[in-house]
């Protein structure tokens, strides 16, 4: 059996979309993996219903002690400059993102992944596995400490380097605002032959990229970089006029 | 307690400066006041951020009711790709979704998530969850049963969305909006055979019969 429910008096979100002008497309020709992958037709239109509005609750539940401090495995020091990674998820109303995971995962300091596909000759840490989780606080900030990843070969064209680089997962509160991406670090050298970051269209490329951050750089200790993440935002202007009557 | 004014949400009325890359620069000028963080292929080694041991329970296992649902995802060659992570979200049986944004109370229903996650690395990848019930359009009439799904690949600089609907609720089906606007050949894409335990659904990224995605 199946239920129905009534749908008088929903009243749902529309959640903004980017500008194509400054969205990332699906695929890139001078990415080479995306030719037989990414699709291409147009895609088709889909209203924002209950399926798109609504995500999954995850938060601590999914989220280990040791999942803030990536530095620290096998009771042991994983080799590398560690540094302290944070920022805000936040939405494109700048409200803050509370209570939200975060997923990150990411090369070694000698730019090796823990994984049976990464077999370039790079030496693996044991006291590094690249995997780290957090939730957003009451103000949407995260926080993990961490090593830097190292630039790594990947063969899309001759000597392919990918700049140094944090994957990073998030959900938000609706199946819309699901965002997974990279992180990247100020003034890579390796930005102009890397095709997955001039794949961003130029208007958007300093949204991926963190800034040094001297205030939370910790004497003696760890080098700080600073990200927030954008998700998408709902559309308010419909429903809100102010007493001037300007839209809010 | 010294409070960073930076750390307080901002005054709705003065546009919000994220503090990333350059300062300042990322604003739209349409209704985006911020712009969004753009989005990155997950790569070929997801499996390290992107797996759980429970991932692809949807519904707790054994819970009655319960089916797998199966598939591959094949490239514009027709080749299996193994690296690909397959992202679930659906209503419950009650057409009830597990989430504080449903505006009609979240779900209740017992040993259910309503999300899953699985990878390809197999040649399949496969969800345990339950058939989801209907739920409103938003124009007075009902959704058939779907699930919304993600593809995640490296090769895919954003991940794609499709929707699962299910091959035996024809009637239901007839009467869906998305599927109504589609063309016979697309609505096929979209329908999950039934099989043994389950369901078969298999996403073509491109090709003859490139599954319809969408954009939300
Ligand atoms: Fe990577």
């Amino acid at each position: 059996m199946t239920g129905t429910t009534s749908d008088s008096g929903l009243h749902l979100p529309r959640y903004l979309r980017e500008d194509a002008a400054t969205r990332t497309p699906v695929g890139f020709p001078d990415y080479r993996s995306t030719g037989l992958r990414a699709p291409l037709r147009t895609p088709v239109d889909l209203p924002h219903r209950l399926t798109e509005v609504t995500g999954p609750v995850l938060g601590e539940d999914r989220v280990l002690p040791h999942d803030a401090d990536l530095t620290w495995r096998n009771g042991g020091e994983a080799l590398g400059q560690r540094i302290l990674v944070h920022g805000r998820v936040l939405d494109s109303d700048g409200r803050p993102v509370p209570g939200a995971l975060v997923e990150v995962w990411q090369a070694n300091s000698s730019g090796r992944y823990r994984h049976v596909v990464d077999n370039w000759p790079a030496p693996l840490d044991p006291h590094f596995d690249g995997l780290g989780r957090v939730v957003t606080d009451s103000l949407g900030r995260y926080e993990f400490l961490t090593i830097k990843p190292g630039a790594y070969p990947w063969g899309n064209h001759h000597n392919a380097w990918r700049p140094a680089h944090i994957h990073f997962s998030l959900f938000g509160r609706a199946f819309t605002q699901r965002l997974v991406t990279q992180m990247y670090f100020p003034d890579d050298p390796l930005f102009g032959q890397d095709p997955i970051y001039n794949a961003i269209p130029a208007a958007a490329r300093h949204r991926a990229v963190s800034r040094y951050s001297l205030e939370r750089t910790q004497d003696n200790w760890a080098l700080a970089f600073e990200w927030d993440i954008v998700l998408r935002g709902v559309d308010q202007t419909p429903f809100e006029t102010d007493d001037d009557g300007d839209v809010a | 307690m010294t409070v960073d004014p930076l750390d307080v949400p901002p005054n709705p009325s003065e546009p919000f400066q994220p503090r990333s890359g350059q300062r300042g620069s990322g604003f739209l000028t349409g209704p985006l006041r911020l712009g969004t963080t753009p989005s990155a292929t997950v790569g070929p080694y997801l499996a390290i951020g992107l797996t759980w041991p429970d991932g692809v329970y949807a519904a707790e296992e054994g819970t009655a009711g319960g089916f797998w649902i199966r598939g591959r995802v094949t490239d514009g060659n027709g080749d299996v790709v193994p690296d690909a992570l397959i992202e679930t979200w659906q209503a419950d049986p009650d057409g009830r979704f597990a989430s504080p944004e449903d505006p009609r109370g979240a779900s209740t229903y017992p040993g259910f998530r309503g999300y899953a996650r699985a990878q390809t690395l197999s040649g399949e990848f496969e969800v345990f969850t339950l058939k989801p019930g209907r739920v409103p359009d938003g124009e007075g009439g009902l959704q058939a049963p779907h699930i919304d799904v993600s593809v995640f690949a490296r090769g895919l600089l954003d991940r794609v969305v499709t929707r699962i609907y299910f091959a035996d609720e024809a009637d239901a089906n007839a009467e869906d909006a998305v599927l109504r606007g589609l063309s016979e050949d697309q609505r096929a894409t979209l329908l999950a055979t039934p099989g043994e335990d389950g369901y078969r659904f298999d996403v073509s990224l491109q090709g003859e019969r490139e599954t319809v995605f969408f954009a939300v």
